[in-house]
């Protein structure tokens, strides 16, 4: 039994009853990423204060998003959908004059079954905005699934890059310049895919630069206007773990050729990363082994406080996969990864990747636990007793009460942790928790709950 | 549809957990979506709760929707019941239950039969009623709940305490404040030789809520929950209840009053040979609540001596800008305009339901009335009122921040700021003194602004800079500079110079993104 499990990973699939943000809140981060577009979030009050209290002081700051907050009338459809959205984001066009409209779909237009996939492209034509919608519903998403959600719906919005050549070459043959049209047509090139910030996007086209590889756009890019090109010589490779829904409409809508790799999360994974798509590209990846080398050199001083160390991961954002797996390679020992869905053909890479890392550092396989259930998690912390626990903020505080370290799992959705340079970051994450351990370890008091 | 950005009153079903959740050994199931168990984040952050919310969903997915909950609801409330054996568990609606039309009530209904525990049915209708009055109506009807099953049973009898007690209702858990004015009041009690009976639902026992008609009267210290059940308790049991705010000085000797009228009244009618009955009749006719009142105001509260001061003499005249909640914006509005003579320009609440409470409270003590739960209505109010100071919500401390207008925050929605460790609240003679201090740095911190404004400020940081980076020798390469420019602002100095030093000890004169980038790693190696 014991052996089994430690040669390979153990899939369960608990109730799902776990807590986890609203896929709704990737209007946080996409609003800002995507520079001129407005996302209006059809929804209740709920859906509203959800949006409000998670987004703290981001509210105050005139965000690009709003609610279309439903009344009775609408529920009732004593009112018109069609005239209702329409008001409003003639409003919005006003207001804002955006060069997208996102609508974000909820539980609520679900189950009244608003058809807004049949309202856009009408409203589209009237209001001359481009009007994308994206379901991002708590009925069958968790948290980062949003930005899975509107990505995939951009991606029906990225030009064909057959479409972009033509214009090309007409223009290219007054310049008569047969060479550079010949390039253009035959060139493979390459997408990539996931919200990051734009620092990070350039560190990683950087990255792929310096083994020749030519980045030729990002989906999302940073103005609604500037989407990458697509269509049939086109790779595309995912940045996070959450995007599957994304990375099948590249491959099955637009055609595009996925390259699964890793993600490039942690040094080990930047590398393995970027291994897989020069191998796509038929290069041969130099000065890797050494960068990686010297990145895990200047990661040595976190080493200390994690080596041997035990974590659990409750499971709500779906980067815990390639997270474990980083820490897995510090030197961590990994209990239990909860996960809220995990697509093994999309993580297929990854989820080998991590077992060939428990292999090479002689860990024991951890339990991946999809839909986990909270309360059956909290029992097994307390017989487990981790050193640390990643969880989301619902539990952290309790759970520091009664003497078990966490690091709150929202914070790596909102910190910068791709690529070499910012392994770093991931780690002042992870030991935080224990370096204020470390600080306080001389107060005796460390469970703060009576009759515990 | 509502074009919206930001809402004052929660939704419903808040309202419902905060009650529950007050409770000791109360459990809440919701019937919601993935995600909507938000209200756990806000209670563990917020209040810095150290116990698992006592809140949990059960999950409408896909296939609830298609197939309904079935036995999805039951199976969750009997798991709960077993798992962690709560007195009652409340079955709490949502925006999404209320459209799916399950028959919910029947779910508690067997439910109930299978598990020890109590099981109600929260009943707040999502699209009806917001935060407070889903709260208000679930205190009562838990309360009901109790006092129904009380009396079903045969020794049921109430028997007044020996001594004067009084139950405070509506003490709940994310309140602004509250724990501290419960605090406060207690206090009070005390000193006026009144026991506190029981307080709800802060820290409430589910089994206690059959000794509350044993009190001899309620206290209502909110506006927005409590209010209720002490209708109800009237009604059944001819308790009185005092509704009455014990917020600024005036208040408070109006609160303290009324219930030396109570209590003259009982022990009026209490003819008993009792020795301890006697004891407390002549206690509280001796008592002298003038006198308790007297004492207190001038030398316990200091905001009566200060509204006398001469600091206090220069905010007379001021225009403020007062928004809140119905309880506090009515009581800081009269706070202001009779104990610190400040002219309150506009007073407003967000309470829509409650307006015409709201407006017979400040009628007389401001030139404005604003009712809304718009927030823009509220900053351009603002903007055009051009107020010294501000007294609102966080909301109104971001407008504030905007138009550079101090804010003192006076009442929900509010951040974990106000959620502070120390002793700090706003009903009783404490009360008073923090208020004082509030309004009184709200404005001096306004005033010290407008006189750095005049002279110029004191701010002298870029001049030195300037002298300091003269001497340039490195170039920026324009993608450097807009990847610098990226940076925010409070450390984008740090990481210039941390770059140029990179790059002058690498020998580098162009400074490109590469080249931050290295330098980045260089230094955080």
């Amino acid at each position: 039994m014991l052996a089994s499990s430690e040669e390979k990973i153990l899939f369960e699939c608990e109730t799902g009853n776990y807590h986890t943000f609203c896929p709704i809140s990737c209007v946080a981060w996409l609003y800002q990423k995507i520079e001129d577009s407005f996302f209006l979030v059809i929804g209740t009050k709920t859906c509203g204060y959800f949006l409000q209290n998670a987004l703290g002081v981001m509210i105050f700051a005139e965000p690009r998003y709003a609610m279309a907050e439903l009344e009775e009338g609408d529920i009732s459809a004593q009112l018109n959908d069609y005239k209702e959205l329409k008001r409003l984001c003639i409003q919005i066009k006003q207001d804002r004059n955006p060069s997208v409209i996102i609508w974000i779909g909820t539980c609520t237009t679900e189950i009244i079954k608003m058809d807004l996939e049949g309202m856009a492209p009408r409203l589209e034509n009237e209001l001359g905005i481009p009007i994308v919608v994206a379901r991002a519903n708590g009925l069958d998403y968790a948290f980062t699934q949003g930005e899975d959600t509107v990505l995939a719906a951009l991606a029906h919005r990225c030009p064909s890059v057959q479409d972009q050549l033509n214009v090309k070459k007409t223009s290219l043959s007054q310049l008569n310049s047969s060479n550079e049209k010949q390039t253009l047509l035959h060139e493979n090139s390459l997408v990539l895919f996931g919200s990051l910030p734009s620092t990070v996007t350039t560190q990683l086209n950087l990255e792929l630069k310096k083994q020749g590889i030519t980045v030729s756009g990002w989906l999302p890019a940073q103005r609604y206007d500037d989407l990458p090109p697509l269509g049939e010589n086109v790779y595309v490779c995912g940045v996070h773990p959450f995007l599957s829904r994304t990375a099948t409409t590249l491959m099955r809508r637009k055609r595009c050729k996925l390259i699964g790799a890793p993600f490039p999360i942690g040094p080990d994974g930047t590398r393995a990363w970027i291994e897989k798509i020069c191998s796509a590209f038929n290069i041969e990846p130099k000065g890797l082994e050494d960068r990686e080398k010297n990145i895990w050199k200047s990661l040595e001083r976190y080493m200390p406080l994690i080596r041997g160390k035990s974590v659990f991961f409750m499971g709500d954002n779906l980067l815990e996969i390639s997270l474990a797996r980083f820490l897995i390679r510090c030197g961590m020992i990994v209990y239990e990864i909860g996960i809220p869905y995990l697509d093994k053909r999309y993580q297929a890479a990854e989820l080998a990747f991590l077992e060939k890392t428990c292999l090479e550092m002689g860990v024991p396989m951890p339990r991946v636990v999809e839909k986990p259930d909270n309360y059956y998690q909290i029992q097994r912390i307390h017989e487990l007793q981790p050193d640390l626990v990643i969880s989301g903020m619902a539990q952290a505080n309790p759970l520091e009460a009664r003497g078990i370290s966490t690091k709150w799992s929202v914070e790596f959705t909102f910190a910068q942790i791709h690529g070499f340079t910012n392994a770093q970051e991931i780690l002042e994450l992870i030991t935080k928790p224990l370096r204020r351990n470390q600080n306080l370890q001389f107060l005796e008091y460390n469970t703060l709950v009576k009759n515990s | 549809m509502k074009l919206a950005y930001w809402m004052y009153a929660g939704p419903a079903h808040i309202g419902t957990l905060r009650v529950a959740s007050s409770f000791k050994n109360v459990h809440a199931i919701m019937h919601a979506p993935l995600g909507d168990d938000y209200f756990n984040v806000m209670r563990s952050m917020l209040e810095r709760e150290r116990d698992f919310t006592p809140v949990t969903a059960s999950i409408v997915d896909r296939h609830v929707l298609a197939r309904g909950s079935q036995e999805k609801v039951i199976d969750n409330i009997i798991r709960k019941d077993k798992e962690e054996h709560p007195d009652l568990i409340v079955l709490t609606p949502t925006c999404t239950s209320s459209i799916l039309q399950e028959d919910l009530q029947n779910f508690v209904n067997r439910a109930s039969m299978d598990s020890k525990s109590d099981v109600i049915l929260a009943d707040v209708n999502h699209y009806r009623v917001n935060e407070f009055q889903a709260a208000d109506r679930t205190l009562e009807q838990i309360v009901r709940f109790y006092i129904e099953k009380a009396k079903k049973q045969p020794n049921f009898h109430i028997k007044k305490t020996q001594k004067p007690s009084a139950n405070i209702l509506g003490i709940f858990t994310l309140g602004f404040h509250h724990q501290h004015d419960c605090r406060e009041l207690k206090r009070m009690l005390n000193d006026l030789g009144i026991e506190v009976n029981e307080v709800i639902p802060e820290g409430g026992s589910i089994s206690n809520l059959k000794k509350l008609p044993e009190a001899w009267f309620n206290l209502v210290p909110y506006r927005e929950v409590g209010l209720m059940t002490a209708v109800y308790l009237e009604k059944e049991f001819k308790m009185p209840y005092i509704s009455i705010t014990p917020m600024g000085i005036i208040d408070i000797a109006s609160w303290i009053n009324e219930i030396e009228k109570i209590l003259k009244k009982i022990t009026q009618e209490q003819q008993t040979k009792d020795v301890m009955v006697k004891e407390t009749q002549n206690f509280i006719q001796n008592f002298n609540f003038k006198n308790y009142i007297n004492q207190q105001t001038r030398f316990v509260s200091q905001a009566a001596w200060f509204s006398r001061s001469i600091d206090c003499q220069n905010l007379t005249g001021k225009k403020v800008v007062v928004f809140g909640d119905a309880t506090h914006a009515a009581q800081i509005t009269k706070i202001l305009s009779r104990e610190f003579g400040i002219h309150v320009s506009c007073a407003g609440t967000y309470c829509k339901h409650d307006a015409d409470w709201f407006r017979e409270q400040v009628l007389g003590f401001c030139d404005q009335i604003l009712i809304t739960d718009d927030h823009t209505q509220v900053g351009d109010m603002i903007a055009r009122m051009e107020p010294s100071a501000i007294f609102g919500t966080q909301m109104e401390r971001h407008v504030g921040k905007r138009l550079d207008i101090p804010c003192g925050v006076i009442s929900a929605p509010v951040h974990i700021q106000n959620f502070p460790l120390g002793y700090r609240p706003f009903l009783g003679y404490e009360g008073t003194n923090q208020i004082a201090d509030l309004v009184y740095n709200s404005f001096t911190l306004g005033m010290e602004d407008h006189l750095l404004t005049i002279f110029g400020g004191h701010d002298t940081k870029e001049v030195i800079t300037k002298s300091l980076s003269t001497e340039v020798d490195l170039s920026w390469s324009d993608d450097g500079l807009k990847e610098l420019n990226k940076i925010p602002g409070f450390v984008r100095g740090k990481v210039k110079r941390n770059t140029e030093k990179f790059a002058r000890q690498e020998g580098i004169y162009n400074i490109t993104v590469e080249v931050m980038f290295a330098a980045k790693e260089a230094f955080s190696a």
